[in-house]
């Protein structure tokens, strides 16, 4: 049977927060832009995926993963603000499905683009030396990237958590996202701050695959099953709401890591369930406001 | 006839008959073979390699004059590694573009709608990657032939080196498709008749990259090998994870398949120390002649040495024309019965066969070693080869297991 040791049980609850930091990080940024533009960002897994490329190509250009863990996200950022001005922009205003068939579309366009450009095979490249090896954490062994990984979520949270409710620009982004026609009636010019909030949630994105590239892999396909465990994770957390994302990413990495202890098979599955059962009780999600897609 | 005519006559014809053979099969209709393949997709590095193969071989069929005085010309098309198109592209390849026989298919599954269709138009299909129901009651059929390794032999080869050799305290992860069930089903099998102990076995969905939830519980139960059936980039991220764990040094990884484009992708920092079973790596040119023959010829021609997939390709597609040449005859079940009744061939790797019952090719398996990174030999030069397996019917399930006798 199952050995439920105090060690093993622990272990597992580790393993769920750490699965749970990356679904957290991709899921922000998606609900980020939700919130304020109502766009389904379907791109979100190939931005992911582009981090990840742009991470293996500064790493190969100066050899250093600081580099390129500060570099491919901004990389991916400004790749962002071209898709917001260029192509999202003119759909503003029409309905919730031409922007979602766009980034639909685009996203096919970035996968084929890396084969082009970097190859049919993937790439990899490997985490720093002093990050590369596993630590003893009492109940069990760990890896030291991983850690880390949790170490720079949390941090990139806080500050975009800071950043929303300290600054000036974060309360016109809060309130764009409650009432943007409220908002541009006081004379605020939307449209930058769509362009600016598109950019961060394309950082975050591009964030999220820089740091899964050496735990995971480099390849075209990487961001098709993560964008929908990002869309699961913020839809359950509630549609914009970012504290819901948050709270949802880390029950859902809760629940795959304990199934996985007990039900390995089941642990695919259990997300759709958690979301089932959490859309029945609550249909606008955990802390989702009603009406946003209507 | 007046001696301006006479003399145009008697030149035209000592320009045919100075003009090399390799160009005179050209004047006479060409030989069509379908080859359907991913050449988009997840496996479309290897079905690049597919290619590479069956080129090779065709540029060798005409460069030495064809078959049967003809020219052989191989329809490559895109099957976007989906069984729907798989069947679209041969029927059209059948039907429109009037091949004469069929080789090719990179996946279980889509092998099994390419090999509907030839069954439907009685067009022989030389099918070139694993599987094991292709030559099985109810898919297999006499003009279906299988080239490749399939599930059954490679698993059942390199568990029992694995239990002999490394350790019978196991846990397997698998794929959960196909494949990689069936893989599972009969490692577990092999460790039982070796008396061993399966401490898990761990399904994961085919194409996810995360294992970190499934990994302390099999570092805490201290196995002597964890067997992984994780293919192409899975299998990156898996090890990737694997060695960040520290479970690298903790117990020995084996698994029964390897991809060379995929190894050479992890790099062998990644895979040094690592054993798998492989259908063909190129270094065994050492020892073996039709090896040494084909790896240069292919060197050659491409810049690098053949891979696992490449081989298969350039066999499929020279087994067929030598089974024109026997039949001497286009006619798919004339070609079928000359196979069957010649089934010895030898095109790259050592003696192979065809079994008269199943059409299943039996053939050398090799078990690989992840050379360490200091050791690598140029850009190909990865593996240590650890243990020859020689061809032999016992690997595989009998006809009568196949529901054929």
């Amino acid at each position: 049977m199952v050995d439920l040791s105090l060690a093993t049980l622990m272990t597992q609850l580790f393993t769920g927060l750490v699965l749970g930091m990356i679904f957290v990080l991709l899921a922000v940024g998606l609900s980020l832009i939700f919130g304020l533009l109502t766009v389904v960002n379907f791109a979100h897994g190939s931005l992911y995926m582009l981090g990840a490329y742009f991470g293996f190509f500064l790493f190969g250009l100066t050899g250093n993963f600081w580099v390129s863990l500060v570099g491919a996200p901004l990389m991916v950022g400004s790749f962002g603000l071209l898709v917001e001005r260029f192509l999202v922009r003119p759909l503003y205003g029409r309905s919730i499905d031409d922007p979602l068939l766009l980034t639909f579309g685009l996203s096919l366009v970035l996968i084929e683009a890396a084969r082009l450009v970097w190859g049919k095979i993937g790439v990899t490249f490997d985490p720093p030396r002093e990050l590369g090896q596993a630590v003893n954490l009492g109940f069990t062994l760990f890896p030291a990237y991983r850690l880390f990984v949790i170490g720079v979520t949390a941090a990139v949270l806080v500050a975009l958590w800071l950043f929303l409710s300290r600054t000036d620009l974060g309360l016109v982004i809060r309130a764009g996202s409650r009432d943007p026609l409220m908002v541009q009636a006081l004379g605020i010019d939307l449209g930058r701050i769509r362009l600016l909030v598109f950019g961060i949630g394309a950082l975050l994105a591009g964030l999220a695959g820089v740091l899964a590239g050496p735990m995971r892999g480099v390849y075209a396909e990487m961001g098709v099953t993560v964008v929908i465990e990002a869309f699961v994770v913020v839809v359950v957390g509630g549609m914009g709401s970012l504290a819901g994302a948050v709270l949802a990413g880390l029950m859902i990495g809760e629940v795959v890591g304990l199934t996985t202890l007990v039900a390995p098979k089941l642990s695919e599955i259990m997300v759709f369930i958690v979301m089932a059962v959490v859309l029945l009780v609550r249909p606008s999600g955990l802390l989702g406001e009603a009406g946003l897609l209507e | 006839m007046d001696r301006r005519s006479f003399l145009a006559a008697t030149a035209a014809g000592a320009a045919a008959l100075s003009v090399p053979t390799s160009l005179r099969a050209q004047t006479r209709e060409a030989i069509r073979v379908g080859f359907p393949l991913p050449l988009t997709g997840p496996f479309s590095a290897l079905a690049n390699d597919l290619q590479r193969g069956a080129t090779l071989a065709v540029e060798e069929v005409n460069a030495r004059g064809g078959v049967l005085g003809r020219r052989m010309e191989v329809l490559f098309r895109d099957d976007q590694l989906k069984p729907a198109v798989g069947a679209q592209r041969t029927k059209e390849l059948i039907e429109n573009e009037k091949v004469q026989f069929v080789v090719g298919g990179l996946a279980a599954h889509v092998q099994m709608a390419i090999n509907e269709q030839t069954k439907k138009s009685r067009v022989l299909f030389i099918s070139v990657s694993q599987s094991d129901e292709i030559s099985a009651r109810p898919d297999t059929s006499p003009l279906t032939f299988h080239e490749a390794l399939n599930p059954t032999i490679t698993c059942r080869a390199v568990g029992s080196w694995v239990a002999q050799n490394l350790g019978t305290r196991w846990w397997i992860v698998y794929a959960d498709y196909a494949w990689g069930k069936q893989c599972n089903a009969v490692l577990t099998d092999v460790l039982a008749k070796h008396g061993g102990t399966l401490l898990g076995a761990t399904p994961y969905p085919l194409g996810n990259a995360e294992f970190v939830a499934h990994l302390p519980k099999i570092q805490a139960a201290k196995p002597d090998v964890l067997l992984s059936a994780t293919p192409g980039a899975d299998n990156i991220a898996f090890l990737k994870q694997v060695t960040s764990f520290g479970m690298k040094k903790q117990m020995r990884i084996a698994q029964p398949l390897q991809w060379m484009p995929v190894t050479k992708e992890g790099g062998p920092d990644l895979y040094a120390g690592i054993y798998a079973g492989i259908n063909f790596y190129w270094e065994v040119e050492e020892t073996i002649p039709s090896a040494r023959r084909y790896v240069a010829a292919f060197r050659q021609r491409f810049g690098t040495p053949p891979l696992d997939y490449s081989s298969y390709g350039y066999s499929g597609i020279l087994e067929l024309a030598r089974g024109v040449e026997l039949a001497k005859s286009t006619d798919s079940d004339a070609v079928a019965t000359a196979l069957r009744a010649h089934p010895e061939y030898d095109h790259y790797k050592g003696k192979q066969w065809w079994r008269g019952c199943d059409n299943k090719s039996f053939q050398d398996l090799w078990i690989i070693r992840g050379r360490e990174p200091d050791k690598v030999r140029g850009e190909w030069g990865l593996l240590d080869v650890v243990n020859r397996v020689p061809a032999d019917e016992h690997l595989d399930r009998s006809c009568a297991e196949k529901g054929l006798a």
